[in-house]
């Protein structure tokens, strides 16, 4: 029954993954700024992660990995763009030019056969090693997101005890860099 | 060492330099350093109000009646919370306000101390930007800059929330030269490219059925985007509706008028929007109450929306083309470029839209905003058509509460100015009216300030004609009295079968007593022969006045767009057919 609802969604589009990069002011409140902006208006964060880059004049560096209808993508780009402290936001789209990565370190505690197989599934990825003890494993892995995803998937039964992953970072490539 | 002052002093010298004159306030424990400062500094007025949500509502009436930012201080914890509302209403409508709060000292945040609350962080989603101030020396850089931030680009709330400690320590004042900060930086680079301004030309050529859809952010622009946007009707000879907040842009009595558009728009306004081939949106932004079913919103037009937030561009409706600009710098040079090609477009387009013009006063004809008046019971209309007879003559300004008297306002009260129609459009604040009034009185002493109310709303902030007694503000406070919440009985009646769930009021105050209570005046008209005197005796009062208007209980707000329907699909009232011309009242 319609009874008093104003209006409907009636279209359905199509919804697009994306990643933003926002530079911002490194000061108290500014990720709250930038999350709050996100919840309140119902956008999605797949992925965080954010970390001062230039200490002299103060800047941190955003990456959200986030997800939309086209125009949900262009109204986030926006909104972030009329924060205060943020200085810049860029469009990461997700093709040849961009470089993606996610580093996870991955604690597999199992038998020695076990920690030997699991040592094999990693050596496809970026690795090491990075701590060892008779029982168990920490890898270093940095790859894409579903390489990773996959890669958990996998580990699993080998006795994956705690994955920690610091989500998705983006790099143009080349010589260009966003001014 | 004499260049040292306190916080609490560092707060008044930046109202000083800024030119502020009044601020609104209610005092606590964590501001009473700078209260305490307030005996030294006389060219600055304290209002001081009964709530402090009054204070915002009322420093929104004072900056959007004058054109300067509004300033309210406020205590801590509740002072802050209070103020919510107030700071949410100001976002939503684009209103600069600074509000300046107290917080518990710095060693004390976060140990849930006693008025402690995370000021900023509950007021981080309803203002442009806020700030804690944790250092004497960084105050009264961010007092200037909040200043900058409420005023430029989109006008908004900014708050300062100032630890106790902070207001008692000496620092050094600093007056920042120039601020650039987001909004100035981006109208520097952007203020209606060059490019999209000939596309606009180019587009206001071609068109046959053209509309200007006009909104509040001309009225933010200033006075001489007013002049503009008059210019460039006369120029084109177009049609133009406005907004809810638009009102008084573009004198209310023109025939170019069409009336406010929308939800209880007229009839020839929306079906303008619904058939036009070309609409230009001038600082609107496409609100859900404009728009209506948005997928049948205008199919056939060409859209154009200038407006000097990037973020409303193609949020809610997609727009052929955008030019990102104060409106008055962009109509600038949209009119001199249309007076420099030499069109002579009021006479070329008379011909090419005439025929637009036509089907435009056929839909006029439908009188859509008349209604069934009656010689035995105040119709609520009819008393909003004699308020404004009776005050026309006057620079009036003119407040509002929210529901269906807000909506009669809007239709029967003409403006042809603007700043002179204060109404909470955006977030819909019942209580902003009274309220708004008295910042209104305090920015324009000698003006006629009316607060049309509901009995509903009014009671909601009440508290304030205190307030107005004692700076002795003569605010009228016009309710219109059906007893109930007009507009959620109405959308009960026509939307949920008539059950009337909780919106009659059965134990309501005596208002005319009520205003004696409180050291005014009250008036009650009951009947439609003397509406006139009684609202004659009202203006002949220098003071104070509650008005009790008791009108019809069962008046529906007429025209109705009912939900998910298009802009050509109106309501136009019940009686529509059993309405014998005579019956009708001409609007």
């Amino acid at each position: 029954m319609v009874k008093s609802a104003y209006s409907f969604a009636t279209k359905k589009e199509k919804i697009e993954k994306h990643i933003f990069v926002v530079w911002v002011d490194n000061e108290a409140g500014v990720l709250a700024r930038v999350v709050g902006l996100f919840s309140g208006r119902g956008y999605n964060i797949d992925s965080l992660a954010v970390a001062e880059v230039d200490r002299s004049n103060n800047i941190s560096r955003i990456t959200i990995s986030t997800s939309g209808t086209p125009r949900v993508l262009q109204q986030i780009k926006l909104q972030l763009g009329k924060l205060v402290p943020v200085h810049k936001v860029a469009d990461f789209p997700r093709n040849r030019k961009t470089l993606l990565r996610e580093m996870a370190l991955l604690k597999v505690v199992s038998s020695r056969s076990h920690l030997e197989k699991a040592k094999k599934l990693c050596k496809k990825y970026k690795y090491a090693i990075i701590d060892r003890t008779e029982k168990s494993y920490v890898f270093e892995v940095s790859a894409l997101k579903n390489e990773i995803d996959n890669l958990i998937k996998k580990l699993q039964p080998l006795g994956l005890a705690s994955a920690s992953r610091t989500g998705v970072v983006a790099m143009t490539k080349g010589s260009e860099i966003y001014k | 060492m004499s260049n040292l002052m306190t916080g609490a002093a560092m707060v008044f010298r930046t109202l000083e330099d800024q030119g502020v004159k009044h601020i609104f306030g209610y005092p606590g424990g964590a501001v009473l350093p700078i209260y305490d400062e307030l005996k030294n500094h006389k060219k600055i007025k304290h209002i001081l109000v009964r709530h402090e949500q009054g204070a915002g509502h009322a420093a929104e009436g004072y900056a959007r009646s004058s054109g300067k930012p509004g300033v309210l201080l406020v205590t801590s914890g509740p002072g802050a919370t209070n103020t919510v509302t107030a700071l949410t209403d100001a976002y939503m409508d684009s209103v600069p306000i600074v509000c300046i709060t107290g917080q518990v000292p710095t060693h004390l945040i976060g140990t849930d101390a006693f008025q402690e609350c995370d000021t900023t962080g509950i007021t981080r989603p309803c203002t442009k930007h806020n700030w804690l101030v944790k250092n004497i020396k960084e105050l009264s850089l961010i007092l200037h800059k909040a200043f900058d931030v409420a005023t430029t680009g989109r006008p908004g709330p900014v708050l300062v929330d100032i630890p106790k400690d902070i207001q008692f320590q000496k620092g050094k004042y600093v007056r920042p030269k120039k601020i650039i900060n987001k909004s100035t930086k981006d109208n520097i680079e952007i203020n209606g490219k060059d490019d999209d301004i000939k596309a606009v030309a180019t587009l206001i050529k071609k068109s046959f059925k053209p509309i200007l859809y006009t909104g509040g952010g001309v009225i933010n622009s200033g006075p001489a985007a007013t002049c503009l946007l008059r210019e460039l009707v006369s120029l084109t000879g177009f049609p133009i509706t406005s907004t809810l907040q638009g009102l008084g842009a573009f004198p209310g009595n023109d025939p170019k008028f069409l009336g406010m558009l929308g939800m209880h728009g007229t009839y020839e306004a929306n079906n303008a929007m619904h058939d036009c081939d070309l609409m230009i949106n001038i600082g609107a932004r496409f609100d859900d109450r404009i728009t209506g079913k948005i997928d049948d919103f205008s199919p056939r037009s060409k859209k154009v929306h200038i407006d000097i937030d990037p973020s409303s561009i193609n949020k809610n409706v997609a727009v052929d083309l955008a030019v990102i600009g104060d409106v008055k710098i962009v109509l600038g040079k949209l009119v001199s470029l249309l007076k420099q090609n030499g069109l002579d477009l009021a006479n070329s387009n008379r011909q090419k839209i005439a025929t637009w013009w036509n089907e435009i006063e056929n839909w006029r004809k439908k009188n859509s905003l008349s209604f069934i008046n009656s010689n035995k019971i105040i119709k609520p209309q009819f008393a909003v058509q004699r308020l404004y007879e009776l005050t026309k003559a006057q620079d009036t300004f003119i407040t509002t509460e929210v529901g269906q008297h807000q909506m009669w306002a809007a239709q029967h009260y003409k403006f042809d100015k603007p700043n002179r129609w204060m109404t909470s459009g955006g977030l819909g604040t019942m209580g902003y009216g009274l309220p708004a009034a008295i910042g209104v009185q305090v920015a324009n002493p000698e003006k006629l300030v009316i607060d049309i109310a509901g009995e509903a709303s009014v009671l909601m902030t009440m508290q304030e004609m205190s307030t107005a007694v004692q700076y002795e503000l003569p605010i009228k406070i016009f309710i219109l009295n059906n007893h109930y919440m007009g507009m959620v009985r109405q959308w009960q009646e026509l939307l949920h079968e008539k059950n009337y769930s909780e919106s009659y009021i059965t134990a309501l105050p005596d208002f005319v007593k009520l205003a004696e209570a409180y050291g005014c005046v009250g008036i009650r008209a009951n009947k439609p022969e003397e509406l006139d005197r009684k609202i004659e005796q009202m203006l002949s009062i220098n003071g104070p006045v509650i008005f009790d208007c008791v009108v019809d209980k069962a008046e529906n707000c007429y025209p109705m767009i009912l939900s998910g329907k298009p802009h050509n699909q109106m309501l136009l009232g019940k009686e529509e057919d059993e309405i014998s011309n005579e019956g009708k009242t001409q609007v």
